[in-house]
């Protein structure tokens, strides 16, 4: 009884902090189903970053110019990086990086659907930074807010390298733009082919969405899927023109009333799809991150068995 | 062989060699062993692009004619290549990787650190920023030979197979050719003789350091430099040029 009311007081007191725009820090009281699902989020997040690197990856050794393959390989090590700052932020939710990494090989835990599609020619680098990273910054922009400490830190710093890579991945584009017609030829198809799947890339709408009012309560996401995605697609649409590309969607205009773009409906049986593992890349994806990760585990043994070695033979030395 | 051919070899050799080591280091980026060394070995890489591009930039302007860096490294084919064989060789696994980044280093140091008193200004310019680059190389390679050659039973020997392949292609690093003689008498080239000693001297210290048994043959493979390759070469090119090459042109 007693128990319960403390928790409750507790998950009062909590709430009376988010809402008051307080962040959340790791020491803080929080309620578990928010430490999970936060867990589960910035894990993801995390996951996305390092299955990202590999689409991108894709076409660093085939990068058409010196230049481009400076920015690009630079740009997959900025991947690496956010990866990087995301696990330590679930760290302090008390999970370790081997146990996350354990969920993403083994297929328990998920990552961005959008890389399980191909990056077929040298167009598609142009347009994941263009499209998909301009969807993950909308997402990302909202994040820098989120209640919990840590999770909004890291994304500050990771908005700033991705909006660097927007802008990177739209120049890509532009001078694929004003290209050969074999380049206008690649730089259209490349577009019909990741447009709808970076509109997906906000997840369901919200009426079909199970984890998003309560998140919305605790501040953890700040806007609604469609709201985002609506955002997404009224930002868009005049890069697009500037390009000189079509996006492909028949129902695409503006709405004079709204004072948004209209879009066509997205196909969920191909999300869902997806999402289940039936993508076109899913299981290269798994199989080429569980790969390095078997290869690479001699490595890892051996640094801690040096490390173990050295301070043995340091304690040795102290004591004599 | 007259100076101005020989300049343009020596730093098409430079520029060659830095860029195929680090299309070699990119195959690695998303594969490391963890997300630190991904990080490490990419930023080793992008400082070897970044190198190879002030290289074959000055390559471009000695040639003339509106020669541009990517027409050096996307347009000559593997016998115009110049780079030492050892950068060429595979990924075969992380103890090949990083010991060949340590039996470059080694050299490249030493190598780096001389050419800042080059008569030749630019390349003297170029040392200078290269070299701080180049000694956090071969701090990060030669301390990961002696974590892995001293680690666990399993990772010493994939370092002593790893090295015991790679030995052999030491021995070009510090033989001169007719490129470096030509060079010497002006001031320009690095005196490699000088360096032989200096090197083996080092590489000893970290294999020794390492617990790695230094191979009991005389290094002998050559030919790099004088544009004769491995068969890996060819495959690494390939890849790297493919674009430029199916559409020749075009502007990226």
């Amino acid at each position: 009884m007693t128990k319960s009311i403390n928790i409750a007081k507790l998950e009062a007191r909590f709430q009376a902090k988010v809402d008051a725009e307080q962040k959340i820090e790791p020491k803080d009281w929080m309620p578990e189903a928010y430490r999970k699902t936060l867990i589960r989020q910035i894990s993801q997040h995390a996951h996305s970053e390092v299955v990202g690197m590999l689409p991108e990856g894709n076409w660093i050794l085939r990068a058409p110019s010196l230049r481009r393959k400076v920015a690009l390989l630079a740009k997959v090590q900025d991947e690496a990086g956010h990866g990087l700052y995301l696990y330590s932020a679930a760290e302090t939710l008390g999970i370790n990086r081997d146990e996350l990494f354990e969920q993403l090989l083994t297929g328990k835990a998920k990552y961005s659907s959008i890389f399980n599609y191909p990056t077929q020619t040298w167009a598609d680098i142009g347009t994941v930074g263009w499209l998909v990273d301009g969807a993950a910054i909308m997402n990302q922009v909202m994040l820098t807010r989120t209640s919990y400490g840590p999770y909004a830190r890291a994304m500050v710093r990771i908005c700033k390298e991705e909006s660097f890579h927007q802008r990177q991945g739209y120049e890509i584009l532009l001078a694929l733009s004003q290209g050969t017609e074999e380049q206008r030829k690649m730089l259209q198809d490349a577009v019909n082919r990741w447009w709808w799947p970076s509109l997906m890339m906000f997840g369901p709408s919200d009426a079909e969405s199970t984890h998003s009012a309560q998140s919305m309560a605790w501040k953890i996401k700040r806007k609604s899927n469609d709201q985002l995605r609506q955002e997404f697609v009224d930002a868009t649409v005049r890069q697009a023109e500037y390009l000189g590309v079509t996006l492909p969607d028949p129902d695409l205009k503006w709405n004079e009333e709204r004072g948004h773009y209209d879009f066509g409906k997205i196909n969920w049986d191909e999300f869902w799809a997806v999402v289940k593992g039936r993508g076109p890349c899913n299981k290269n994806r798994l199989k080429t991150r569980r790969k390095a990760h078997e290869n690479g585990a001699w490595v890892r043994e051996a640094a801690m068995a040096h490390a173990e070695k050295r301070a043995a033979r340091q304690k040795e030395e102290g004591i004599a | 062989m007259d100076q101005a051919a020989a300049l343009l070899d020596y730093v098409l050799r430079l520029a060659d060699s830095n860029l195929v080591l680090g299309q070699r280091l990119a195959e690695c980026c998303g594969h490391a062993p963890e997300l630190e060394l991904d990080i490490a070995l990419t930023n080793i890489s992008l400082d070897l692009m970044g190198q190879a591009r002030s290289l074959y930039q000055y390559a471009a302007e000695l040639k003339g004619n509106g020669c541009t860096e990517d027409d050096l490294a996307y347009f000559r084919t593997e016998r115009e290549f110049r780079n030492p064989l050892l950068v060429e060789y595979p990924n075969e696994d992380f103890a090949y990787t990083i010991l060949r980044q340590f039996l470059f280093d080694a050299y490249n140091q030493l190598f780096y650190q001389a050419l800042e008193n080059s008569s030749d200004a630019r390349l003297a310019e170029i040392a200078r920023k290269s070299i701080k680059e180049i000694r956090y190389h071969l701090r990060f390679s030669a301390e990961w030979c002696i974590r892995l050659g001293d680690g666990t039973e399993l990772s010493r020997q994939k370092m002593q197979t790893a090295l015991d392949d790679l030995w052999d292609y030491t021995a070009e690093l510090c033989t001169p050719n007719a490129t470096d003689q030509t060079l010497l008498s002006t001031g320009i080239a690095v005196d490699l003789e000088q360096l032989k000693a200096p090197y083996f001297e080092r590489v000893e210290e970290i294999l020794t350091k390492a617990t790695l048994r230094k191979p009991d043959y005389e290094p002998f493979q050559q030919g790099g430099k004088e544009g004769s390759h491995t068969e890996f070469l060819g495959h690494l090119l390939a890849e790297l040029q493919v674009l430029q090459r199916t559409y020749p042109g075009a502007e990226w």
